[in-house]
C-alpha cells in the first residue's frame, strides 16, 4: 500500500503534464470546444469531436469522431497531452481505455444549465492554467444570465435530423433553455424529442417556434417551413415569430448561452 | 441453386490448398490490420511490442505497445472470431434451409437479439455486462418461439414462416422501444445498431471466445448431415440422419453463437450471407470443406472490414457495419446477376 503510495505520488511529480501547461489537447464535446476558444486557448487545440462546429475554424481541426462514439485510436493518433471530456462521451469502455494509456482525461459536467456550465468553465480554466480568464467569463456570465419570469409566450421547440419534424420535451437541453428565456414550453408534458406531426402543431397554437439551423436545413429551408400546412396556421407562423439559431449556440450551453438567451427573449416581446 | 444442388466435384487438393491459402491470408491480414491504424505502427516493431515487457525506449514506443496490445490486438482476434462465427452460422442455415439466401436473421435470432439489447439500453444503461445477458436471453426466447410455431406446419418451411412473424413482432417492438427511447439512449441505439467491433477487449474475448469455439466445432460436426440435407431434407431422413433432431440442435447452437455475438458488436450485416455464398462458387457444396473455409474467409472479409472502417475517416472510425453492408451489398446483387 505504502509503495503504492510514493509510486503514484513520484509518478505525478514526474508526469510533465501536470507540472507544465498543456500543449496539445482534444476535446470531446462541441461546448468544450467552445470554452477552450473562449479562454483563446485554441492554439493549444490539436483535434476535436464532431459535434464542435463553433467556432467555424474548430472545423478546421481533424475530427476525432462523434463524442458518444469517438476512436480511442484516433484521439491517440494525435499524441494529446490533455483530453476534455463531456460526461455524455463514451462509450465508457472508450474513457476507460484512454486513462489507462495515462493520457490525463478530464471528465466535465454536461447538464443544461447554469451552474454546470460554470463547472464546465472552471474546470477547462484550470487545466489549461488559464483561472483568471475562466473566472472573468464566468462573472460576466452571470451577470448577463438573469432568470427571466416564466411568461405566457408558448414556444415550440423543433429538431429535424430526418426531414421530419421532432418535438423537444422536457428534460433536453432544449426545454432548459426554453426555460431560462422565460418562455412556455408546449411540449412540457411530453418527455424527450418526440415526432411531431403538422396537426399537433396546429393544434399546439405555439406563439413562437424555434429551430436549430441544421434542422431548419433539413426540412428544406424557411420558405418551406413556413408553409407547411398546420405549422401555417400556427400563431407563430403568422406572426413570423420563429427563431433559427445554430445548433451548438441553440442546445450546447456553451460560453455564449448570454447571446441565446438574448435571441430568445427579443422575439418573445 | 445449381451449385448447392450439386454435391462437389473439385479435386480434394484443390480445396485443401485453398483451405491453407485461406489460413495464411487471414494471418497475414490480421498482421496488417494489427499495424495500421490511427496510430500507425511499423509492422517491423510487432514482435518487439508483443514480446517484450514494457520497456524502457522512448513514449512513442510505450504509446504503440499500449495501442497494439490494449485495443488492436484483441479487437483484431475478436473480428476474426465474429467473421468466423457469421459466417458458419450462413452456411448452417443456407444447408438447413436449403436455400442460399438463409441466415441466422431469417429465425428471429438477429433480431431478437437485438430486441434485448435495446431493451438494456433502455432500462440498464447499455454497459455490455447488461447488455450482453439481455441480447443472449433475446435471441433464445425469439429462436425458442419461432422453432416452436414453426412445429405447426410441415417441415422447414414451419420455422422459416414462424421467422418471419417474430421478426416482425422484435422490430416492431425495438421500434416502440426507440420512440420511448430519449435522446441520449436512441443515440446509444443508433450507433449500436450500425455495429462496432470497438467493443472487443481482453476481457470480452476470454468470455466468448471458449464458448464460441466450442460451439462452432458442435456445428462442424453435422458437415455429414448437411451433405444429406443438399438431396432433400425426405431423402436425408431416409439416409439414416435423425433430421428433427439435427434441426433442433443446428438452430439452438445457432443461436448461442449469434445471441452473445450481435450483443457484443450490434449489427454487422451481410457477411453471414454473402462469404459461405462466394466460397460455394468456388469450392463447391461439400460441407466439409465449406464450413472451414468460411468461416477463415468470413474472419478475413471482418477483419479486412474493420481494418477498412478503422481507415477511411481516421482519426474518426466508421461502424463496421456500414462497410460490410456497403461493401457486401453490391458485390452480392453482382453475384446474383453474374450467375444465371
Amino acid at each position: 500500500m505504502k509503495k503504492w503510495l510514493i509510486a503514484s505520488v513520484l509518478l505525478t511529480l514526474l508526469n510533465p503534464a501536470l507540472a507544465a501547461a498543456p500543449k496539445k489537447i482534444v476535446t470531446l464535446g462541441g461546448a468544450l470546444t467552445e470554452i477552450v476558444y473562449a479562454l483563446d486557448a485554441e492554439a493549444r487545440l490539436v483535434a476535436v469531436d464532431q459535434s464542435s462546429v463553433y467556432p467555424p475554424a474548430a472545423n478546421k481541426l481533424p475530427k476525432v469522431g462523434y463524442y458518444r462514439s469517438f476512436s480511442v485510436e484516433g484521439v491517440l493518433s494525435q499524441k494529446p497531452d490533455l483530453i476534455l471530456a463531456s460526461d455524455q462521451a463514451g462509450p465508457p469502455e472508450a474513457l476507460a481505455r484512454l486513462q489507462r494509456t495515462g493520457v490525463p482525461v478530464i471528465v466535465l459536467p454536461s447538464a443544461p444549465n447554469l451552474a454546470a456550465l460554470e463547472k464546465r468553465i472552471a474546470g477547462i480554466a484550470s487545466a489549461l492554467q488559464e483561472e483568471e480568464k475562466g473566472k472573468s467569463i464566468i462573472t460576466k456570465l452571470k451577470r448577463d444570465v438573469v432568470q427571466v419570469p416564466a411568461s405566457n409566450t408558448r414556444a415550440l421547440l423543433l429538431i429535424s435530423r430526418s426531414g421530419s419534424p421532432e418535438g423537444a420535451g422536457n428534460e433536453t437541453s432544449a426545454d432548459a433553455i426554453l426555460k431560462l428565456a422565460g418562455l412556455n414550453n408546449v411540449l412540457a408534458k411530453q418527455h424527450g424529442y418526440k415526432p411531431l406531426s403538422m396537426e399537433s402543431i396546429a393544434a399546439l397554437q405555439p406563439d413562437v417556434i424555434v429551430l436549430s439551423s441544421m434542422s431548419m436545413q433539413n426540412l428544406g429551408g424557411m420558405e418551406k417551413v413556413l408553409a407547411m400546412p398546420g405549422l401555417a396556421q400556427t400563431p407563430a407562423a403568422k406572426n413570423k415569430k420563429i427563431v433559427v439559431m445554430d445548433d451548438l449556440l441553440l442546445l450546447g450551453f456553451g460560453p455564449r448561452l448570454p447571446e441565446a438567451l438574448q435571441q430568445l427573449k427579443q422575439v418573445s416581446k | 441453386m445449381t451449385a448447392i444442388s450439386q454435391p462437389s466435384t473439385t479435386l480434394p487438393q484443390f480445396s485443401n490448398w485453398l483451405l491453407w491459402a485461406l489460413g495464411g491470408l487471414l494471418i497475414l491480414l490480421m498482421m496488417l490490420s494489427a499495424s495500421s491504424g490511427a496510430v500507425a505502427i511499423p509492422l517491423s516493431e510487432l514482435p518487439r511490442l508483443i514480446f517484450s515487457p514494457r520497456f524502457e525506449i522512448g513514449t512513442e514506443q510505450q504509446l504503440w505497445q499500449s495501442v497494439l496490445l490494449d485495443m488492436r490486438l484483441p479487437r483484431v482476434l475478436f473480428g476474426a472470431l465474429a467473421g468466423a462465427v457469421l459466417a458458419l452460422t450462413g452456411a448452417a442455415m443456407q444447408a438447413l434451409f436449403r436455400n442460399p439466401l438463409a441466415e441466422p436473421g431469417l429465425l428471429g435470432i438477429t433480431s431478437g437479439a437485438s430486441l434485448g439489447a435495446v431493451a438494456a439500453i433502455l432500462l440498464g444503461g447499455g454497459s455490455l455486462m447488461v447488455l450482453a445477458p439481455a441480447a443472449f436471453t433475446g435471441s433464445l426466447i425469439a429462436t425458442a418461439l419461432a422453432y416452436h410455431l414453426g412445429k405447426h406446419y410441415q417441415g422447414i418451411a414451419g420455422l422459416l414462416l414462424a421467422g418471419i412473424a417474430i421478426n416482425a413482432i422484435c422490430f416492431s417492438l425495438i421500434g416502440l422501444m426507440t420512440y420511448m427511447a430519449d435522446d441520449n439512449q436512441l443515440r446509444s441505439l443508433t450507433f449500436w445498431s450500425m455495429g462496432s467491433l470497438a467493443g472487443g477487449t481482453w476481457s470480452l474475448l476470454s468470455v466468448l471466445s471458449p464458448a464460441l469455439l466450442v460451439i462452432s466445432a458442435l456445428i462442424l460436426r453435422h458437415w455429414r448431415a448437411m451433405n444429406a440435407l443438399l438431396l432433400g431434407e425426405r431423402e436425408a431422413q431416409h439416409l439414416g440422419f435423425p433430421m428433427k433432431a439435427i434441426r433442433r440442435k443446428l438452430v439452438l447452437l445457432t443461436a448461442l453463437l449469434i445471441g452473445p455475438l450481435v450483443a457484443a458488436t450490434g449489427g454487422i450485416g451481410f457477411v453471414g450471407l454473402v462469404v459461405p455464398h462466394l466460397i460455394r462458387m468456388v469450392l463447391g457444396a461439400d460441407h466439409r470443406r465449406l464450413l472451414p473455409a468460411s468461416m477463415l474467409a468470413g474472419a478475413i472479409a471482418l477483419v479486412a472490414a474493420d481494418c477498412v472502417a478503422r481507415l477511411v475517416a481516421q482519426p474518426a472510425e466508421l461502424p463496421i457495419g456500414i462497410v460490410t453492408s456497403l461493401i457486401g451489398g453490391p458485390f452480392f446483387i453482382w453475384l446474383l446477376i453474374s450467375r444465371k
